[in-house]
């Protein structure tokens, strides 16, 4: 670290929770200018390294250096104020206020009497906005935009406390492609001005676009630092891991059976028109699309969660009315939700009560009381068979990483024995390792001669994992694709993005 | 990263904190025991179980509806209302000053089921507007506080009902040593407890608290639930109301008023989150009685009704204080 400055240098981090060593002995530096990717798998200590730097925790042991002097945050503001800020995974801003207040909540621009200088306020937003390429009002209440712009207004925020260190935790989860973009340039932006980027993802190929080093932890221990630009991707996974994932996706060829389930002309207001596929038994059916292409919409309504204003639904050949999610799960239809924490679990019950809770009715007795015991076998065996690490079953499920908690629902719906499983972005948020569980389990389901439809806005994961690739642009669907061998990401797009006409 | 957990200092913590409101109830009644002898006699036990029931028996039922993630405020009012029907329904022919004068006395089951059709049509009320407009529940139940209140002074004309078919003297009378209020207590918290541990019922209730958008998705009938857990608070007020004019053998349209609070207190003590998805029926019974002894032992050591007040308003904070430190903790 001779020539170059180096902006932060964390040395022989420890630290310590009640039971658990979080971070052992970890050394970390940041130099200025420089995008320095955190890497590891969830529970690796990423986010608590992270923390540390901010304030929100403080280190057992060791010492971080930021700019020459000693970092001793009690808490966050402190690191504010010698400029570090974060910009978190889950975002929390106020919905209900304007741009501009959330941007300088609790340190409003104040005028002669004490006011607040509404004023100064919207000067300042406007040139901050304009700075990262926003033209929004800043009067625009934050909840008209869309969780891209939200995510836009978090990195105005961080830039707007003149910032030497951003520390970015999955900045980019829920932008589109042309919105990473737009956020890559303004991090070159920062680090043009001397500002260091600690930039936290699971996605590879953002790492490889973005970041000049990377450092890699695995169960809070120090793993290695690389220079990016001489680093392969296997070498990465290799490091984060500890083991060779030879392949991640393990499609097999199997044989398809009959038609399970088949849309006709589905509609459902403004969201989509017109939607038609049918999916057959041992199938992986990929929905591939930008955001907002309506994919999700098309699942929802499937599953009874959004009214239908059109077309029908045909399971095994027999038409089907499916007015509400109970209709759905009786008929053997499962949907794991895009959004986890919002529709996904129930964060302050039991890892227990949150895998039984689609299969109720399996487990009454003749009185309609609960069979604890039958409940308790079941739970235990799919604990088991894909893996749920949790200490046990009564364990608060908010305290699972994100991959274990995906587990829990896919058990939840595994035990409902549905035919058709729909998955919604199955593995996003979640490690690699754990990743390459759910694609196995995915294709074990598909040869036991389940159905499965896979909406994901990776490409990677729709070519790896789809037999057949339903691509839908703007509410429509543009192309259904075989999945053949030459088939490209660049193929799919067209459709994606309707630069190809509807081929029917 | 795996917590180190199985040590035998971690457990006993766990059970602390798990625990902590039933060692604080504990804690009162050995200190009250050893500074006032009167406390700890047999009759006082009794009494103090006597006092606990109407205002328990209504704890219940807004436990259940706090753990939905929703308030109810009408439980008061809704006694007032059930209590005046059943009392009017039920007054003897030679009432001195009848509310109804053409008709009745009715048998006296009939009063009793009316008074629990009224309860729990009030909650029906309560359950489809929450459910169906989706207006918050503290707005909903605010509103049927109020309107019940008014019916309970219509109908009664604002006067007192008394002279009650001599049935409610044996409802407020004692089978053994044991009085008849305790034992309708006793039963309502073990058919509760089954129906929140035992059924897919009381599953879901914790379900929608947690999460009503999974709920939906996982299939559960969440306007139906809502539906069914704010009857039951309003079954729970109209047999409160049962047992207050078994009491008092009379029926008063201004009976109730601030039970709500003293029940929402109850099951908040209790460590039932305002949030949703979390409480035990057993936290229900511990904050009633939490509350009925300091009440009871207030009295005793002969400190002012208007102190016990102040001394009620603290307990609720700081309970409530110390059970959002134990959420934190673990966090």
């Amino acid at each position: 670290m001779s020539e170059e400055t180096c902006l932060l240098r964390a040395q022989n981090i420890v630290k310590h929770f009640p039971g658990v060593v979080a971070l052992d002995d970890v050394t970390f530096e940041v130099r200025a200018g420089e995008v320095h990717a955190l890497l590891g798998e969830n529970g690796a200590g990423k986010s608590t390294l992270a923390k540390c730097f901010i304030g929100i925790h403080q280190p057992t042991s060791g010492t971080i250096i930021l700019d020459g002097k000693p970092a001793e945050f009690a808490n966050t503001r402190q690191a504010l104020d010698a400029g570090v800020s974060m910009i978190h995974q889950e975002l929390s801003p106020v919905l209900s206020r304007p741009i501009m207040e959330n941007i300088w909540l609790g340190r409003e621009p104040r005028n002669k009497l004490g006011l607040v200088d509404h004023k100064k306020m919207y000067d300042d937003t406007k040139k901050l906005l304009a700075a990262i390429d926003m033209h929004d009002d800043p009067r625009t209440l934050m909840s008209e935009l869309t969780v891209a712009k939200i995510q836009m207004i978090e990195i105005a925020k961080a830039v707007s406390y003149d910032s030497k260190l951003i520390i970015m935790d999955e900045p980019t989860s829920s932008l589109m492609d042309r919105e990473v973009d737009q956020l890559f340039r303004i991090i070159r932006e920062l680090t043009e001005r001397g500002i260091g980027i600690i930039y936290v993802s699971h996605k590879m190929a953002e790492i490889f676009k973005i970041s000049d080093r990377f450092t890699v932890l695995r169960d809070g221990k120090y793993i290695g630092t690389r220079e990016t630009k001489e680093s392969q991707l296997k070498d990465i996974i290799n490091m984060m891991v500890g083991r060779d994932l030879k392949d991640m996706y393990s499609k097999s060829v199997h044989e398809k059976g009959e038609p399970l389930l088949e849309v006709k002309n589905l509609s459902s207001d403004k969201a989509f028109s017109d939607v038609s596929f049918t999916a057959r038994r041992g199938e992986i059916l990929g929905f591939a699309g930008l955001m907002g292409a309506g994919r999700t919409e098309v699942m929802e309504t499937i599953f009874g969660y959004r009214r239908k204003t059109g077309g029908d639904i045909y399971m095994r050949g027999e038409k089907v009315q499916i007015k509400h999610t109970r209709d759905a799960i009786r008929r053997g239809l499962a949907m794991l939700t895009e959004d986890r924490r919002r529709t996904g679990i129930f964060p302050v019950l039991s890892v227990k009560n949150n895998m039984i809770y689609a299969s109720l009715s399996n487990y009454l007795n003749k009185f309609g009381f609960l069979k604890f015991k039958e409940i308790e076998k079941d739970c235990t065996r799919y604990k088991e068979a894909i893996d749920i690490r949790t200490p046990n079953l009564e364990q608060q499920i908010q305290f699972l990483s994100g991959g274990n908690q995906q587990k829990v629902l896919v058990a939840k719906w595994l035990l409902t024995d549905p035919d058709v499983l729909i998955l919604d972005e199955p593995t996003r948020g979640i490690d690699v390792g754990a990743k390459a569980e759910i694609y196995k389990l995915m294709e074990n389901l598909a040869k036991e001669g389940k159905c499965i439809l896979m909406v994901s806005s990776e490409l990677p994961e729709i070519l790896g994992m789809s037999d057949r690739i339903v691509v839908m642009h703007e509410g429509h669907v543009t192309g259904i694709l075989e999945n053949t061998p030459d088939m490209t990401e660049e193929h799919i797009m067209a459709y994606a993005t309707k630069s190809v006409e509807k081929t029917t | 990263m795996t917590p180190n957990l199985g040590t035998t200092q971690s457990q006993v913590l766990a059970l602390v904190k798990k625990y902590g409101i039933v060692l604080v109830l504990i804690i009162m009644v050995i200190g009250l025991s050893i500074i006032q002898p009167a406390f700890r006699s047999m009759a006082n036990i009794i009494n103090i179980l006597n006092q606990t029931a109407i205002f328990g028996i209504m704890a219940v039922g807004l436990t259940f509806v706090i753990i939905s993630g929703g308030i109810d405020l009408s439980v008061g009012s809704v006694l007032a209302l059930s209590g005046v029907i059943m009392g009017a329904m039920a007054q003897i022919s030679t009432a001195s000053n009848p509310i109804w004068e053409t008709v009745g006395p009715f048998p006296f089951i009939l009063c009793l089921v009316a008074a629990l059709a009224v309860g729990s049509s009030c909650g029906a009320v309560n359950g489809s507007l929450i459910a169906k407009t989706r207006i918050p529940p503290f707005i909903a139940t605010l509103g049927m506080m109020t309107v019940a209140r008014g019916l309970a002074l219509i109908v009664t004309g604002g006067r007192p009902v008394s002279n009650l078919d001599p049935g409610f003297n044996t409802i407020g009378s004692r089978i053994g040593n044991i009085p008849v209020p305790v034992i309708i207590y006793g039963a309502v918290i073990v058919v509760c407890w089954i129906l929140l541990n035992n059924t897919k019922f009381g599953k879901s209730v914790y379900a929608l608290g947690s999460n009503r958008a999974a709920a939906e998705i996982s299939g559960i009938n969440v306007k139906a639930t809502l539906i069914k857990v704010y009857m039951l608070s309003g079954f729970l007020a109209a047999l409160a109301a049962i047992v207050f004019s078994a009491r008092t053998l009379s029926a008063h349209p201004g009976a109730g008023t601030g039970y709500e609070l003293t029940a929402i207190a109850a099951a908040t003590i209790g460590g039932t989150s305002h949030s949703g998805g979390i409480g035990t029926m057993w936290g229900a019974v511990v904050g009633a009685l939490i509350l009925a002894v300091m009440r009871n032992g207030l009295t005793l050591l002969g400190v002012h009704a208007h102190w016990q007040v102040i001394a009620e308003g603290v307990i609720i904070v700081v309970a409530v204080i110390i059970d959002m430190r134990k959420n934190a903790v673990k966090k």
